[in-house]
């Protein structure tokens, strides 16, 4: 299976560390590529969250090399990291709403941190509100919102600047089945749109809606590759087939 | 106060809407306008008395330049006379020599009388008291030109004493220049002051809003975008502290100037401020917020630095 476009992320032999505890992540290398739909899958404690917080940036690795976008992010210059991070959206596990600004200031933050205008950011942030269903309540603070509200806010938040790649942690885990579909679809068309997504989830029904996903699985710290997809990963135009369909 | 601050940042432009919803402006700062309010104020006090001083100093300096001073010493009243009459005819025809003047006995008896007393039965008149002359020089009365003078003087008057003006005030004005440099001193070290409580403020109001600057941060807000919201923040605060300080500062010297005025001493009329001093103390807010605003914008960039 010949290999799709350039890849978008590269890990090789990636360990974290906290201070002097033992490693939360060992030996982690794997691939992600352009368009593709990645599930990060583990069990609590596996090292999920820490290996999200390594592709956007938000940590840097104990130990090995960690290509971003093509460029060698360990070594990035630190007034370079704003503008790699502008093209990764990231959904908190604790969304990390701002508490100080309302549900709509919150979705507009990714757009005025990039400059754009306040007249090109009423529309975009409106209408995204209104697709996650928070039309009414643009106005309401973080506080005045329930977790699933709150959850919603962050997704819309973090897809609102149209980014490369979407990292999510644990994005449906605090709303109802059918809100929890309704974003997977946005992740979806934000795929099918070009955008790379990883979304890291326990939730194996959720793993199961989109067939066209591939898989890493995180076990002690260690990855797993049940589909091989991280080797030999499919072009995006057979990724749709039933053949490339991975297996839980 | 905070309505003074908040007035200020509501006329802030629309152009910066998008850095100042970053961060909640409002708490930034905490009590930083009055910090500043009191910096500003003692400055301009501090300034303003620096500034009366030079002027006084300069006044006298200018009044006593060319001025000497001929003492007849001798206790026999009309020997006194006579030597006092030959000075003057000496130094009236010299040429350095602008004006020549004996100081009237009525005016010596004026002069000292607050020392040795005006009751019925003093007489001032009795004491021997030196015939002075005053004499004003085309230039300055350097060393030279007063031993020039002495040389002339001498010889038709054994008892006279020829003495530089200003040589009489050196202490005073030795005094005022250190006092000139003590005012500069406490407005240094009220700008050192202005920058630790600035430094202070912006460590405090960063790690308040440590959390919110990580979510920045995560979404590609640069350093630059969080200092120039501090940077706002604190141009705002001391803009509304530096106008309270400098109406504070200006009644201060108002009062000031009050009351020396009455004191109506020679030296003391001299140390008024001039439109020039004005303008400088004027300039004390700015320099302030400009000076808030570069410590905010160090202290916040170097601490961001440390964040990943």
């Amino acid at each position: 299976m010949s290999q799709p476009d350039a890849e978008i992320v590269q890990f090789d032999n990636v360990g974290l560390r906290y201070g002097t505890d033992k490693e939360i992540l060992a030996d982690v290398s794997f691939t992600l590529y352009p368009g593709c739909f990645y599930f990060l899958t583990g069990a609590s404690g596996a090292g999920k969250t820490s290996l999200l917080k390594l592709l956007y940036l938000a940590q840097r690795p104990s130990r090995g090399l960690i290509r971003l976008f093509g460029t060698d992010a360990i070594t990035l210059p630190r007034e370079r990291l704003p503008g790699f991070r502008r093209r990764i959206g990231v959904v908190f596990q604790d969304f990390r709403l701002v508490d100080h600004l309302s549900a709509f200031d919150n979705v507009a933050l990714p757009l005025r941190v990039a400059g754009v205008s306040e007249k090109d950011i009423a529309r975009p942030v409106g209408e995204m509100l209104d697709w996650v269903g928070l039309g009414d309540r643009q106005h309401a603070r973080p506080a005045t919102l329930s977790g699933g509200e709150q959850q919603r806010v962050a997704i819309a938040r973090a897809v609102i600047a149209r980014p490369d790649m979407l990292v999510a942690d644990e994005p449906t885990g605090n709303v109802d089945p059918e809100m929890a579909l309704k974003l997977l679809r946005l992740f979806e068309s934000l795929n099918r749109l070009g955008t790379t997504v990883v979304v890291a989830t326990h939730d194996v029904h959720l793993i199961r809606k989109v067939p066209e996903s591939l898989i890493m699985r995180l076990d002690k710290g260690r990855l797993s590759d049940p589909t091989g997809a991280l080797r030999y990963p499919p072009r995006r135009s057979t990724m749709a087939g039933a053949d490339a369909s991975p297996s839980l | 106060m905070g309505f003074l601050s908040s007035l200020f940042q509501r006329w802030r432009g629309s152009s910066s809407a998008g850095d100042a919803r970053l961060l909640p402006e409002a708490q930034l700062s905490g009590p930083m306008p009055w910090v500043i309010a009191i910096m500003i104020a003692l400055t301009v006090v501090a300034a303003a008395s620096g500034l009366a001083l030079r002027n006084a100093a300069r006044t006298a300096s200018a009044d006593l330049e060319g001025g000497v001073t001929v003492q007849i010493v001798t206790a026999a009243p009309a020997e006194r006379l006579r030597q006092a009459a030959a000075v003057v005819g000496v130094l009236a025809k010299a040429p350095e020599v602008a004006e020549v003047r004996q100081v009237a006995q009525e005016e010596l008896n004026t002069l000292v009388e607050p020392w040795l007393g005006t009751r019925p039965g003093d007489d001032v008149e009795a004491l021997p008291i030196p015939a002075l002359i005053d004499v004003r020089l085309k230039g300055p009365a350097t060393p030279d030109r007063v031993a020039q003078l002495r040389a002339l003087v001498v010889p038709v008057a054994s008892s006279a004493r020829v003495d530089a003006q200003a040589g009489w005030l050196a202490p005073v004005f030795a005094a005022i220049g250190t006092l000139q440099w003590l005012a500069g001193g406490l407005i240094a070290l009220l700008a050192i002051a202005t920058m630790a409580a600035v430094l202070l403020a912006s460590r405090n109001a960063l790690g308040n809003h440590r959390d919110t600057i990580e979510i920045v941060h995560m979404l590609g807000g640069t350093d630059r975008q969080i200092a120039r919201v501090f940077q706002r923040s604190m141009a705002f605060d001391a803009a509304a502290g530096g106008l309270v300080g400098l109406l504070s500062g200006v009644v201060t010297i108002a009062a000031l100037s009050r009351q020396f005025a009455g004191l109506g001493s020679g030296m003391v009329a001299g140390a008024v401020l001039h439109w020039q001093d004005w303008i400088v103390i004027a300039a004390i807010p700015l320099a302030g917020v400009a000076l808030a605003v570069l410590t905010a914008r160090i202290s916040v960039l170097a601490a961001l630095r440390r964040m990943l």
